[in-house]
C-alpha cells in the first residue's frame, strides 16, 4: 500500500487503470443488462420484475463496499497515516451514496408490484437507509473539514463508526424476518434458477469496475486540486 | 398489472444515475487537472 504513498507513483497507474475500468464496467454492464432484459425468461412467481436483480443487487453490494472501501481508507489514515488515505475515503463517498441510492430506489419499484407496497420500515430496507444518510453525513464532514484545512482525524473516525451498520444490514434478514426476502446467493450456491442467474454476475463485475473508474476519477481531481491550492499558497508568499 | 413499467422504470433511474455520477466525476477531474497543468505551464 506504501507504494502508492506518491501521488506520481498513484498517478501513472491510475490514468490507464480508469480508463481500462470504464471500457470493461461499460462493455460488460451492457451485455448484462441487455441480456437480462432479453435473454432470460421471467420467473415463475415474479414474472418479469425479476429482471429488476440484474441492477439492485450491484447496486446493494457496490452500497456496502463503499463503506468497506472507506472504512479500510480511515484505518490506514489513522494507523498507518498512508497520505492518500484521506483523499480515497472522500473520493469513494459520492459514488458509495450513488449506489446505495440505487439501490433503494430500484427496491422500491420492485417492491410495488412484488409486495403492493412502495415501501416497508422491515430491518433490510431500514438499514440500507441509514447507510444512504451515513454517506450524506460523510461527505458533509469530509467537505467541512478539508475547508477548515483539518487532517480529516474525525472524518476517518465517523468512517469506522458507521461500519458498524454493515453487519446490521447483513445479518437484518436473519435478525428480523419480516417483508425483505432471506439470503438468495450465498458462498454454497443460491437458490435463484441458473437460467436467470446468469447474467446477474456480468453486471455485479461490471457495475464493479465502473464504481472503481468513478472513485479514481475522484482521486485524480482530489490530487490534482490539491497540487493547485499548493501552488497557489507558495506563489502568495 | 403491466410489470414491464416497473422495470424500465428501475432500469432508467440506475442508469441515469450512474451516467450522473460519471458526467460530474469525469468533468471535475478534467477541470482540475488542467487547472493543474496550467499552472505548471505558467
Amino acid at each position: 500500500m506504501h507504494a502508492f504513498a506518491n501521488p506520481a507513483r498513484f498517478l501513472k497507474i491510475a490514468k490507464p487503470a480508469t480508463t481500462w475500468l470504464l471500457l470493461v464496467g461499460l462493455a460488460l454492464t451492457a451485455i448484462g443488462l441487455l441480456a437480462g432484459l432479453t435473454l432470460t425468461p421471467p420467473d415463475y412467481l415474479q414474472g418479469e420484475t425479476v429482471r429488476i436483480l440484474y441492477i439492485h443487487v450491484p447496486s446493494a453490494w457496490l452500497g456496502m463496499a463503499g463503506w468497506m472501501g472507506i472504512a479500510a481508507a480511515s484505518v490506514s489514515q489513522l494507523v498507518w497515516r498512508h497520505p492518500l488515505a484521506a483523499v480515497a475515503g472522500r473520493a469513494t463517498a459520492p459514488a458509495g451514496a450513488t449506489f446505495a441510492a440505487i439501490c433503494l430506489i430500484t427496491g422500491s419499484i420492485w417492491g410495488r408490484p412484488t409486495w403492493g407496497t412502495w415501501w416497508e420500515w422491515d430491518g433490510r430496507l431500514t438499514s440500507m437507509l441509514v447507510l444512504f444518510f451515513l454517506y450524506l453525513g460523510y461527505i458533509a464532514l469530509a467537505s467541512a473539514e478539508r475547508e477548515r484545512g483539518g487532517e480529516g482525524r474525525i472524518t476517518a473516525i465517523y468512517g469506522l463508526v458507521g461500519a458498524i451498520n454493515l453487519p446490521i444490514i447483513h445479518y437484518s434478514v436473519l435478525w428480523w424476518r419480516t417483508l425483505h426476502q432471506g439470503e438468495s446467493i450465498g458462498i454454497n450456491g443460491s437458490s435463484i434458477d441458473k437460467s436467470i442467474l446468469w447474467p446477474l454476475p456480468l453486471t455485479v463485475i461490471g457495475f464493479t469496475c465502473l464504481f472503481g473508474a468513478a472513485v479514481l476519477m475522484r482521486i485524480r481531481a482530489e490530487l490534482a486540486e490539491t497540487k493547485v491550492e499548493a501552488r497557489m499558497r507558495r506563489m502568495s508568499r | 398489472m403491466s410489470q414491464w413499467p416497473f422495470v424500465i422504470g428501475a432500469y432508467a433511474v440506475a442508469v441515469l444515475l450512474t451516467a450522473a455520477l460519471f458526467a460530474w466525476a469525469y468533468v471535475s477531474m478534467r477541470r482540475a487537472e488542467a487547472a493543474a497543468d496550467e499552472l505548471i505551464r505558467k
